[in-house]
């Protein structure tokens, strides 16, 4: 059997209702001595996926097939031997004529370099280095940029944006301080071409920080191959957050991804990485990982969140629902299943202290399984800086994990922070804090709908739980919505001080697709709704027979479209006028198109739950370390020293967690538990980089 | 509850003490100001065991800990990784081709299995090593190394096993005497009454002495290490250039059982003191030493790097012995980095000397790395 395994599907995106496909011309590389086709810009482990090729090799332990994880770099699953070299296919882009071959057990040594050539290090002291290119790490730059602070800014990816890159649905927030209403995506351009117009800034793309040395310097690989000593006078660690994971059997098994893992390959490599998915965790990373799957036409099976409520906002929770994907509270996932890749999931009911309940195990087929159960913040680099006496600022998720909105305004305040212990003169305006306090700020209490006003024409604002938001205010040109200022939590309110003129703007806006224009002009007996859609023009012909859901996803019952309208400047969000009975007009939220229901199957046999992997690098299960925190080990130093957990590629930042869980698991108070010693590097570079070669 | 021996320290050496010493039967405490055994300087050793020394004490300790490491599966069913790959000694220049040649006669009139390679016979030992004037080197088949923390994690369990005691998270901040002699040991958390104190505190050894008022002449000296992603087997021996080079004396590194490359330099001048904390300046040093030596490393991937301390002493020899000073007190420190591949052989050892049942080859040990002993001569190569 080839390493591929499992069939094979071409599954590049041609299209998708959001994103726009621009492909160069393809060039062809190798599998296995099988010629495949590329594009260029794509990484090995997207040019893979395209090809339906998700096992990547197999681990030296134990044989476990090897694949995506993380897509950040972070962790070592997907290596594969590209012209004989071991490299994350993550991180490398692929070449023409490129020969990649799976990597099962270690790796042969590279063979030599032709001539020994060491170059000195260049050491290059700036007065701001800012590590990370996205929201925050780019809004730093400009602020420093602005007051004309020497700044380099180094960022591991090959565009700036960071995650605002995965982005496509439009942000939340306000529309004056961080662009609320458009998508992440357009955010990342503008931002970086405001950080570009910046003459004191100086980008470095794919150049990874390594290490924050006691001696103050920062070492950097420099476009992937030359190593750097940067000497910043201050730290700006926008560095972002990495995702949670969670211990069950089959956790690393190819096809069980990080949510972010799976926004990296479908909608910035715009490969179809699924068929057919299943997503854990009910935070908006998880609500919109789900709803992204949507766009890129891949099926949701369901999600299941441990908490009786989902935790994210409760729009992005409803938009789903209104797209007819199942929603388990209370619910986590007990097994995943399959041989050489995800086939199904099984998920149970948890009890108050979140343990499964025998008995009530629900099994689904899919081909994937994505874990959105929380990020923790990316701070090793602030930490040491600290540590060294670097005057060093954190922003964004490095700081606190909130959503993106946040991270841009954490990242100006950061960028300013910078600038002051430099000795620039410049204010921080006060309301700035309260503002980032405001877009940090979890989704809050649920508002009952206020009445109709008695008009023949206005809007239905859906949204009402508090969440930092306001563009509906912004965009409405008669001035009809309104949001406190003060606090863009509130609720919106539709003051029917005046005529609406149903222009759609407020409903085309609206990120969490939250609000609906009611007309009974034509027919007072049959009003049409106008709701938005984000995916595509296709299927949705006038005449065509919908299914008309209220906000929460509850089927009203069959409505035809009337029309399809575009708000200018809108992009790509379709409003959709659809005719409804009366008696509908202010419950109906949304449509979707009539689909098949997917019932669970007959629960799997569950394997041991204990023979989960806790550390994927050196295949660690759940049992041996359980027996250790059993045997009265409290120190993660030694757990890594008798079972090598926390010892391989990712440098136990995967496993921490999942190893803490455990003991707290075992009834052991974490204040007992020493943590890992953290320690360089940051990510595993060829030994001839530190020796002042350039490819070794 | 009074104790037979309280040994100070759960590292390369406190730990086989203890194991050995309950082996006989002795009601042994050992106590660790850090939360888990060999989380002070045996996590940071690279695991090189060798008996190519050139001081006979030394030569006998490393011999013994290697027939301990040969038979370990064996004996106590637990594995500790022992790789016999030898240790290469490389010779680039005709100072350390003369250097390593007297070594090398003196090594053997010791009767160590070590002999002097030309250039072509040594590429057949290592067949990666640079050739560019490469002049040749010593060769050790008999020397090894294990993985340090399986090693010491092996003994706290078979120490445990045997009914010995440990207490970590706990300092030692005050020694009982009376009369002359040890009564009982103070910690931040208890007192331990014992007659019988064994000093195993690594690089802290000498803060241990001025509790009882002896000054140990042993102070710790940092050095840097890393190691790399694993890849399959290509390096049997530890590989040692003892060429100085800008920064450091010398450098070794070899590949462990598990594949990864484990590297180390000595800095030069000494980097005097406790401070762990990673420097920007160990990377780029060590990272063109051992490509000069074995070019292939340039394309194997660094995973981490990390600090030791080495307790050094004038004469770079151990002090291992009683105290005159004080009765009932007994050092093991001093170590010079090389805790792990002495250790095990010191633990039988200080067990035979603390039942008084010493052999007679013991004594040449006992005699050369006397605490009491003045410090005026250097071992020719550490």
């Amino acid at each position: 059997m080839s390493a591929a395994g499992g069939q094979r599907r071409a599954v590049r995106l041609d299209k998708h209702p959001i994103l726009e496909v621009r492909r160069a011309d393809p060039f062809a590389f190798f599998f296995q001595d099988e010629e495949l086709v590329a594009y260029p810009g794509e990484t090995i482990a997207s040019a893979l996926f395209a090809h339906g090729i998700r096992v990547f090799g197999h681990h030296p332990r134990d044989g476990a097939p090897q694949g995506i994880f993380c897509a950040n770099g972070q962790c070592a699953q997907c290596l594969v031997l590209a012209d004989g070299r071991p490299v994350k296919a993550c991180l490398t882009l692929v070449r023409p004529g490129m020969r990649v071959a799976p990597l099962d057990g270690l790796p042969q040594p590279p063979p030599p370099p032709e001539r020994l050539d060491f170059r000195a290090i260049e050491e290059l002291a700036v007065e701001a280095l800012v590590i990370g290119g996205g929201p925050a790490g780019m809004s730093a730059a400009v602020e420093l940029g602005k007051l004309g602070v020497k700044t380099l800014l180094v960022d591991d990816k090959h565009r700036l944006g960071g995650k605002l890159l995965l982005q496509t649905h439009r942000f939340f927030g306000s529309r004056d301080a961080v662009y609320a209403g458009t998508r992440g995506v357009a955010i990342a351009e503008r931002l970086a071409a405001e950080v570009h117009a910046q003459r004191t800034v100086e980008v470095w793309l794919q150049s990874p920080a390594l290490a924050v040395f006691s001696d103050q310097r920062v070492g950097v690989l420099r476009e992937g191959r030359r190593y750097v000593l940067v000497r910043p006078r201050v730290l700006v660690v926008a560095t972002g957050a990495r995702e949670r994971s969670l211990v069950f059997p089959g956790d690393t098994l190819p096809g069980v991804y990080g949510a972010g893992a799976f926004q990296t390959l479908v909608n910035r490599d715009l490969v179809r990485a699924a068929t057919r998915l299943f997503v854990v965790g009910g935070g908006n990373v998880g609500l919109i990982a789900a709803y992204h799957a949507l766009q890129a036409g891949i099926e949701v099976v369901g999600l299941c969140e441990a908490l009786p409520e989902c935790t994210g906002y409760k729009v992005h929770r409803d938009k789903l629902a209104r797209l007819g994907v199942p929603i388990y509270t209370s619910h986590t996932v007990v097994a995943a299943h399959g041989e050489r890749h995800v086939e199904a999931i099984t998920i149970a009911q948890v009890d108050e202290k979140f343990r499964p309940i025998p008995g009530t195990e629900k099994t689904f087929p899919c081909d994937t399984i994505l874990i959105a159960v929380g990020l923790d913040p990316v701070d090793e680099f602030y930490r040491k800086a600290r540590e060294f006496g670097i005057p060093a600022f954190a922003a964004g998720d490095a700081q606190e994990i909130a959503e993106a909105s946040a991270a841009i305004f954490t990242g100006r305040i950061a960028g300013r922070q910078a600038a002051q212990a430099l000795g620039y003169a410049v204010d921080i305006p006060p309301e700035w804090a309260k503002t980032a306090e405001i877009l940090k700020s979890k989704p809050g209490r649920v508002h009952p709908l206020p009445p109709p006003p008695e008009l023949p024409l206005f809007p239905v604002l859906h949204c009402v739980q508090e969440i930092p938001c306001d563009p509906c205010a912004a965009v409405c040109p008669l001035g009809l919505i309104h949001v406190d200022p003060g606090d863009i939590r509130r609720p919106p309110r539709f003051t029917g001080e005046r005529a609406c003129s149903g222009c759609g703007r407020c409903v085309a806006f609206c990120p969490g697709l939250a609000i609906t224009l009611v007309d009974f002009r034509k027919d007072p007996d049959h009003p049409v709704v106008t709701v938005p859609w984000e995916f595509g023009a296709d299927s949705l012909a006038p005449g065509t027979e919908v299914l008309v859901v209220d906000r929460e996803g509850k089927v009203l019952g069959a409505g035809a479209v009337v029309g399809l309208a575009q708000v200018p400047g809108a992009d790509r969000t379709l409003l959709v006028r659809v005719r409804v009975p009366k008696g509908w007009a202010l419950q109906a939220a949304g449509i979707r198109l009539p689909q098949g229901e997917r019932a669970p199957i007959p629960p799997l046999p569950l394997p041991e739950a204990d023979e989960a992997i806790v550390c994927r690098c050196e295949r660690v299960k759940a049992r041996e370390i359980r027996a250790l925190i059993r045997q009265g080990v409290r120190d993660l130093n030694e757990l890594k020293a008798v079972t090598r957990a926390g010892m391989g590629a990712c440098g136990g930042k995967t496993c921490r967690n999942l190893i803490l869980r455990l003991f707290r698991e075992e009834g052991v108070p974490l204040e007992e538990v020493t943590d890992f010693v953290g320690r360089p590097l940051f990510l595993e570079v060829p030994l001839g980089a530190f020796a002042g070669m350039e490819e070794p | 509850m009074s104790y037979d021996v309280v040994v100070i320290g759960a590292g390369s050496v406190g730990t086989p003490a203890a194991f050995y010493l309950a082996r006989e039967g002795l009601k042994v405490l050992v106590l660790d100001r850090l939360p888990s055994p060999g989380q002070g300087s045996n996590k940071a050793a690279i695991g090189g065991v060798r008996a190519t020394h050139s001081d006979p004490a030394k030569i006998r300790l490393g011999l013994r800990t290697i027939a301990i490491l040969t038979r370990f599966r064996e004996e106590f069913g637990r594995e500790v990784e022992w790789r016999p790959g030898g240790y290469v000694f490389v010779a680039y220049r005709p100072e350390e081709e003369r250097i390593l040649k007297e070594l090398v006669a003196l090594q053997r009139s010791f009767g160590l299995n070590i002999r002097w390679c030309e250039a072509d016979e040594l590429l057949r030992v290592v067949p990666d090593l640079n050739p560019q004037g490469l002049r040749g080197g010593t060769y050790s088949p008999e020397d090894g190394h294990c993985s340090p923390l399986l090693l010491c994690h092996a003994y706290y369990e078979l120490a445990k096993g045997e009914g010995a005691e440990f207490r970590f998270r706990e300092e030692v901040v005050g020694m009982e005497v009376r009369a002359g002699r040890v009564q009982a040991v103070r910690t931040d958390k208890g007192r331990y009454p014992t007659a019988l104190v064994l000093n195993a505190a690594g690089a802290w050894a000498a803060q241990i002495g001025k509790l009882l008022g002896v000054e140990h002449p042993v102070y710790p000296d940092c050095h840097e290490a890393g190691i790399t992603e694993p890849v399959a087997h290509f390096l049997d021996p530890m590989i040692v250039d003892i060429r100085p080079g800008p920064g450091s004396a010398n450098c070794y590194f070899h590949q462990l059982a598990t594949g990864q490359i484990a590297f180390c330099l000595t800095p030069e001048p000494p980097i005097l003191g406790e401070d762990r904390r990673e420097t920007s300046a160990f990377l780029p040093q060590v990272a063109r030493r051992i490509i000069q030596v074995v070019p292939r490393l340039a394309g194997i991937r660094v995973r981490r790097t990390w600090r030791g301390l080495y307790p050094m002493t004038p004469d770079g020899l151990p002090l291992v012995g009683w105290v005159e000073a004080v009765r009932g007190y007994l050092v093991a420190i001093g170590l010079c980095g090389q805790g792990v591949m002495l250790g095990p052989a010191l633990g039988e050892l200080l067990a035979r000397l603390v039942l008084g049942t010493p052999l007679p080859e013991d004594q040449i040990v006992l005699r050369n790395l006397s605490p009491e002993r003045s410090f005026a001569r250097a071992e020719v190569l550490r």
